[in-house]
């Protein structure tokens, strides 16, 4: 264990690398799915080269998507168990919001709404890769209702994950210093203290 | 088409009107199924006209040639064996795009000016601009376009509209050895529908009708059925086409929803952290933090 007197270590290289593969796959295909969604962003069809090319990379870069998170969700999903102290800080969510956090739980690694951010986003590529397989006509030519219901089912879902992701991003740059944990993926000792104190006793042993 | 392109009714993933300032008559095509001989002469000449082979395939043990719609085959003849009242019926439906007057395929597509439909109510597919995504075969009610395995484009029964835009006929009108197929205005062509289905009630054919089903707006290829009471009969030509809900909820309601909520959600980050500002690591723990790493 570090033992620098002022971060800890909160990801490992193999963690951010595999986090940055998530993140800009997801970027990528948010806006070339925007663009195929909604006339108003179909110049974003661009980033990927032009229409076609953006309807023939959208779900190969999904698939990587998908493998990467797999990485994510097994690295992840022991810090991610919801407890009792978890559920005692969602009822004090609007507290969290304004910023008021002294009187709640410690929270461990991840607190409760990084765990709902985890979970819902497993949940909804899940039903991104399914859904994106049906439509890929590429490759698969399933029965015309099933595209359909896939269709919507993709769009949907997709709009859930943008704006899971919105307030993911959202939430690290609200927090000052939790950027570094992505970056360097090292953390001060006070950020840890104040923000994910369990996690702080865990990794000092105080 | 310099001029067609002054009478654009609607073009796909566009916002804006599109420029609309021709008015042309509205035309059909009518396909009296009651006549058809079934020679496949229409299948040759929109060969021809468009110059587009399929290739060569193999009987499939029935006349159908080619089986199925493809990017080459934009339209082919369909035969159905039907018994009624002990006598055989051969119900030979020449199949292809309908021309929607309220076209899925157009609903269905997300580039912008892949599909048109014209003021007189062609729907024409501009493959310059598709990008072979097969949404307009998620949107079709009638299963109708096809993926070309050479240039993943969509392909489609045009009704010839390069031809009827200097007034000519499409190809397979010209082709038709009995006059089954009928080119014109649509009004005129449904006056001609009803004196056939005059004719062949008073043959027998009580159910006899015209088909140009209202769940899709009407259509700009209409059928002369013996048995319009059964369309299916026809080799499955369904009996009240429309847009499927799942397509118009995916290209109706869930765009202006999912633009909102994501808008919504990034104004309301952005007015947080311009009224609550970022928040920082308190002295307290940078202190305790501090005093507990020396220990």
């Amino acid at each position: 264990m570090s033992r620098d007197p002022d971060t800890l270590l909160r990801y490992t290289t193999a963690e951010r690398i595999n986090h940055w593969v998530v993140a800009i796959s997801f970027i990528l295909l948010a806006l070339s799915g925007l663009a195929l969604f909604h006339p108003l962003f179909w110049p974003l069809s661009d980033l990927l080269g032009g229409g076609t090319w953006s309807r023939i990379l959208h779900p190969f870069i999904g698939l990587l998507m998908v493998l990467a998170f797999i990485g994510l969700f097994f690295r992840f999903r022991k810090y991610n168990r919801m407890t009792d102290d978890d559920r005692e800080w969602l009822k004090n969510a609007r507290e969290v919001i304004k910023g008021h956090q002294n009187h709640l739980p410690e929270q461990g690694k991840f607190n409760a709404g990084q765990k709902l951010v985890f979970k819902s986003s497993a949940l909804l590529i899940v039903l991104l890769l399914l859904s994106g397989l049906v439509l890929w006509r590429a490759y698969f030519n399933l029965p015309v209702e099933m595209v359909r219901i896939a269709a919507v089912v993709h769009a949907a879902s997709a709009t859930f994950l943008i704006a899971i992701i919105l307030i993911h991003v959202y939430a690290a740059i609200w927090v000052k210093g939790s950027f570094g944990a992505m970056g360097s993926g090292k953390v001060s000792r006070a950020w840890a203290r104040q923000h994910h104190r369990r996690w702080y006793r865990e990794m000092t042993g105080k | 088409m310099a001029l067609q392109s002054l009478d654009i009714e609607r073009r796909s993933a566009t916002t804006t009107p599109s420029p609309s300032q021709r008015q042309t008559m509205e035309v059909a095509k009518l396909i009296d199924v009651t006549t058809c001989i079934g020679c496949k002469a229409c299948q040759v000449a929109c060969m021809e006209w468009n110059d587009v082979r399929d290739e060569i395939g193999t009987n499939v043990g029935v006349y159908d040639n080619p089986p199925d719609l493809s990017g080459a085959s934009w339209t082919v003849m369909r035969y159905t064996e039907h018994e009624e009242n002990g006598k055989l019926e051969w119900l030979i439906r020449k199949d292809g795009c309908m021309h929607c007057a309220d076209p899925g395929c157009l609903k269905a597509c997300p580039a912008p000016g892949a599909i048109i439909q014209y003021a007189n109510g062609i729907v024409d597919f501009h493959e310059e601009n598709c990008i072979g995504c097969g949404y307009c075969i998620t949107g079709c009610p009638f299963n109708v376009p096809r993926i070309s395995k050479k240039d993943g484009k969509a392909y489609k029964c045009t009704l010839c509209s390069d031809r009827v835009a200097v007034g000519m006929e499409p190809a397979c009108i010209k082709a038709c050895p009995t006059g089954a197929l009928q080119f014109g205005s649509k009004e005129r062509m449904k006056m001609y529908a009803e004196e056939r289905i005059v004719d062949l009630k008073s043959r027998g054919f009580e159910q006899a009708g015209l088909y140009d089903p209202p769940g899709v707006g009407g259509t700009h290829v209409m059928y002369v059925l013996h048995h319009a009471d059964r369309p299916e009969l026809y080799a499955k030509l369904p009996n009240n086409p429309r847009i499927s809900p799942m397509v118009k909820v995916w290209k109706g309601i869930s765009k202006p929803a999912a633009i909102a909520g994501l808008g919504l959600i990034a104004a309301g980050a952005l007015l947080h952290l311009v009224s609550r500002g970022r928040t920082v690591v308190l002295q307290e723990h940078e202190q305790a933090a501090k005093k507990e790493s020396e220990s």
